[in-house]
């Protein structure tokens, strides 16, 4: 018994109360819902479906959606962790104003996202239209890797940008302060200390975005790009297959676990929180002298790409749609409807994430690592395979809150919650146990050491987390249109039920509330940032 | 003497009853059911033809009893009167059904009130599970919900979203009606259908409707060919989809391989070339490395923008493009009149689940949506084709009898699974 037990947790580290375990335990069994029905459905599934899955042709498309994971992966740290560092350590101009604006690309839905994208970049779009008069009659194709990678690239990097953010503003100036003293530049000060330093945000918001790309079902589509999501979703189109569709989803799997290793070798198991003894100060500022402009171009180059286009192409259809008669529809209900469930899907899964990320940081093992790993599954899933899943739970086992809000949040829980675990632990990360015994020696238990002096330090980290669930709640559709109360309605359906028959004028007005709604819980964020 | 009183009795009662049944139908017109007037009407005509037998019956008995030849003559014409009377009757029901009828046509919606016993009480409640979006099918519902005064719940989503639901869902449905955009779906839930009763059926032709009564078609749309006006010439304009395997279209075709239309087509070529000559044109049509687009839509908006000169769609889409960029939206449709599968015409259609709890509105809501006034809301706003007799197509489309469909019905294309097949052996999909 005691082997056992000493198996599930590494040597040296002190074993969780039950206080904790117990949390652990069922946020963990409720992470694994999606993962048990893909294994019942796969039972039901013909020789034929497994012969599928080990094809050489699905081996290609498992590569084609790795090669996109890599790109996006790539991509987005480059661009992300440059912003981060831009929008809060430095005296870049407008630099709150940017700190919002390069956060919310966010909030587009990806498969909105890739047909703005294709209307304004196309071959044939509203760009080339611009550009006609200067002799260009057709734009390169946007198609395929490039398409696809790009417009998950710019609509998911805020991840990065945001985890990065948040542990830039919680690292220890002294160390800033040494290097300079070391007499080490801006510059390599930057690569040397503060980019080491950010690891582990790093790698928690890179894994966000790849299996955010594993799981995109959206861009993949509408940029032509067979990946295996796209494999599965065909499953279910063409031939309402449900079990090869299971089958195939397990391969999917397969995959999320491999990045979820890469993920644990490149976040490390180093120690980040303050060595120095000295309480939380305000951050220096960098001051970019020459590159001052430069530096806010690149900013706005990003925010026009990432957000103004989008927006400009939902304002043309908008005002075409006004011009052409088109009702501007009251979207009260929608708006109230999508706030309301993605506040409390934050929330809850802001409260979910705290046990399994206090587990994996304070009482790293086997245990740990199994439950924080399984709470990945659902957020590397195409939406319809969770929501299917708990279709078929809900339905059988807790039929009074079947199509209800309330199991309709715990799916966005289930889908988001990677979102806040990747906050929450960077900010564990850098608290240092230290504080916690110090607690404990002055006599307090465990879960009031949590409560009285872990938790608020893991405020902002909590913050953060519920935020990105928010946002990305704010926009989800798979769930929402099969998990919803009868007649439900949210500003992402909305969009997709004029925008899926064409009517773009009517989908402009929700997609367009849809960003408005969704940055000001953002900006607030970001003022209260400010204020500290 | 009394036997001609008798005679006259059984006239006066005869017709009472025929009046009566006529006075009802009018009445119900307005603040009845059109259903249950007809049922009524029957009922009358019974009771009128039982009364006259009866009235014969007496008759005779009374010349049997009189035993007198006067008497019997009597008896005879008072069985003639009785005849008459019940064929009075039977005319006085057939005037009733068709004053329904009517009354069918002059108010379709009040038509729908299910019933005199639902409309003194609660209307009840209706849960449709609709695979066509809010955009097309929101507004008719919305029309229904407010002539019955039942109150509707949809849920929106994909049609094959919502199948797969209810089939997770199972025995747990809490839906009525599934509301789909093709056949497929509504096949692959077959088993979870009920049959619908006969006057529903029957109203639709037969290619549009599943053979075992399990669902029907409601709004027709038909395979075309989009192509750009810029970049194809009228003579250039193909008359076959087998023409698009010319090496002159390649790079310049965009086609919808895991659109569930795009797949009864396929599944239609199947049946009609054989699977050989299907494999050859899809590899063919490979060969010409058409654009693969998740959907119809986004072909439409290709080749209105000169990405793609051709695409291979159903033929309503387009109208509102137009409708949103006005006439210069540089695409066209072309009907192809083939009469082989490129010129198939299909349709959305439901049905009612088994495990239905308001089947009597599940089944109001089907009359409805193969009314008139249902039929012309499809036509008129969504472009689609009326399947009902007597209600005209939009004016901007090819009348559907002149669109030389195949002659096959669409109940006969429920191999999907033969067609994945054929598209990922021909690397159509992966």
């Amino acid at each position: 018994m005691s082997t056992l037990s000493n198996l599930a947790w590494s040597s040296g580290v002190s074993r969780p109360s039950a206080a904790l375990v117990a949390p652990a335990l069922l946020v963990g069994a409720a992470m694994a819902l999606p993962l048990a029905y893909l294994i019942i459905r796969s039972f039901g599934a013909s020789e034929e479906a497994w012969e599928l899955l080990f094809r050489l042709r699905t081996a290609q498309i498992l590569g084609r959606s790795a090669l996109l994971v890599v790109v996006v992966v790539v991509g987005t740290l480059a661009l992300g962790v440059p912003l981060a560092w831009l929008t809060s350590r430095t005296d870049l101009p407008m630099r709150r104003l940017l700190a919002v604006l390069t956060a919310l690309p966010l909030v587009i839905p990806t498969y909105v996202g890739a047909f703005l994208i294709i209307s304004a970049l196309g071959p044939r779009g509203l760009v080339q239209d611009i550009l006609e008069p200067l002799g260009v009659s057709r734009l390169p194709e946007i198609y395929g890797l490039p398409g696809a990678a790009g417009t998950l690239i710019f609509l998911s990097y805020p991840y990065v940008l945001l985890t990065a953010r948040a542990a830039l503003r919680r690292m220890d100036p002294s160390l800033d302060e040494s290097a300079r003293l070391l007499g080490h530049g801006p510059a390599s000060a930057f690569f040397r200390l503060t980019l080491p330093q950010l690891r582990p945000a790093m790698s928690a918001g890179a894994l966000l975005v790849a299996l955010y790309a594993v799981s995109d079902f959206g861009a993949v589509s509408l940029m032509r790009y067979e990946s295996f999501t796209w494999a599965i979703y065909q499953q279910y189109q063409g031939t309402f297959d449900r079990s090869v569709a299971a089958v195939l989803s397990l391969g999917l799997v397969s995959l999320a676990a491999l990045v979820l290793l890469a993920e644990s070798v490149a976040r490390g198991n180093r120690r980040y929180y303050r060595p120095s003894s000295g309480s939380e100060r305000s951050l220096t500022t960098q001051r970019l002298g020459r590159m001052r402009w430069p530096c806010a171009i690149f900013c706005w180059i990003v925010v026009l790409l990432a957000l103004g286009l989008p927006v400009a192409v939902l304002a043309y259809w908008l005002i075409n749609g006004i011009s052409n008669g088109e009702p501007l529809l009251l979207l009260w209900q929608a708006t109230r409807n999508a706030v309301t469930v993605s506040f409390f899907a934050a929330v809850v899964a802001a409260l979910f994430a705290i046990p399994v990320a206090a587990l994996s940081v304070r009482h790293p093992g086997y245990f740990a690592t199994f439950v924080d790993k399984i709470s990945h599954t659902g957020y590397a899933l195409p939406g319809i395979v969770v929501a299917l899943a708990l279709v078929f739970f809900g339905s059988r086992v807790i039929t009074p809150l079947y199509q209800t809000i309330w199991l309709l949040v715990f799916a966005y829980v289930v889908l988001f919650l990677p979102a806040a675990l990747g906050a929450v632990r960077s900010s564990l990360v850098q608290i240092s146990p230290r504080l916690e015994e110090s607690a404990r020696v002055l006599g307090k238990g465990q879960l009031r050491v949590m409560l009285s002096v872990t938790g608020p330090l893991m405020g902002p980290g909590l913050l953060m987390g519920g935020a990105l669930v928010f946002l990305v709640t704010m926009k989800e559709l798979p769930a929402t249109l099969i998990l919803g109360p009868l007649g439900f309605k949210t500003l992402a359906t909305g969009v997709w039920s004029a925008s899926s028959e064409a009517f773009f004028a009517r989908a402009a007005a929700p997609a367009l509330t849809l960003i408005l709604s969704s940055s000001v819980p953002m900006a607030v964020l970001m003022l209260r940032e400010r204020s500290r | 003497m009394t036997l001609r009183v008798f005679r006259l009795l059984v006239w006066i009662v005869a017709l009472a009853i025929a009046g009566l049944t006529v006075v009802t139908c009018q009445s119900s017109g307005a603040d009845e059911s059109v259903t249950s007037a007809v049922n009524q009407a029957n009922q009358s005509a019974q009771e009128a033809a039982a009364a006259a037998q009866a009235a014969a019956d007496a008759a005779q008995k009374a010349g049997a009893s009189a035993r007198d030849t006067t008497a019997v003559t009597v008896a005879e014409e008072a069985k003639l009167a009785a005849k008459d009377a019940a064929t009075a009757a039977v005319a006085a029901a057939s005037a009733a059904r068709e004053a329904s009828d009517a009354a069918k046509q002059v108010a379709d919606s009040a038509m729908m009130i299910a019933s005199t016993e639902t409309m003194r009480g609660d209307p009840g409640s209706l849960v449709v599970y609709s695979g066509r979006s809010e955009s097309l099918v929101g507004p008719i519902i919305e029309q229904f919900a407010e002539a019955t005064g039942i109150d509707v719940q949809v849920k929106y989503g994909s049609t094959f979203e919502i199948a797969a639901t209810l089939l997770e869902e199972g025995q747990n449905s809490p839906a009525d009606v599934f509301f789909a955009q093709d056949p497929g779906g509504l096949g692959a839930v077959s088993e979870l259908l009920s049959t619908l009763p006969g006057d529903v059926v029957l109203k639709v032709p037969e290619w549009a409707r599943s053979p075992d009564g399990s669902w029907v078609g409601i709004s027709g749309r038909a395979r075309v060919i989009v192509y750009s006006t810029e970049l194809v010439s009228d003579d250039e304009l193909p008359t076959s989809v087998k023409d698009l395997t010319d090496p002159k279209w390649k790079g310049r075709i965009g086609w919808p391989p895991t659109n569930a239309s795009f797949r009864t087509m396929v599944t239609a070529m199947r049946l009609m070339w054989g699977d050989d000559e299907t494999r050859r044109w899809l590899l063919d049509m490979q060969a010409n490395e058409p654009g693969i687009f998740p959907k119809n839509t986004p072909i439409v908006a290709a080749a209105g923008a000169g990405e793609v000169s051709v695409g291979l769609v159903n033929h309503y889409y387009l109208h509102r493009f137009i409708q949103e960029e006005g006439d210069d939206f540089a695409a066209r449709n072309l009907f192809l009149k083939s009469g082989g599968p490129d010129s198939l015409v299909m349709v959305a259609g439901a049905g009612i689940l088994d495990t239905s709890e308001n089947r009597h509105n599940a089944e109001t809501f089907m009359r409805f949506m193969l009314s008139k006034v249902a039929q012309q809301y499809f036509a008129g706003q969504t472009f689609e084709y009326p399947l009902v007799e007597g209600v005209k197509t939009h004016r901007l489309l090819p009348p559907i009898d002149t669109l030389n469909g195949p002659d096959i019905d669409l109940s006969q294309l429920s191999d999907l699974q033969g067609t994945d097949a054929l598209l990922r052996e021909t690397g159509v999909i992966p």
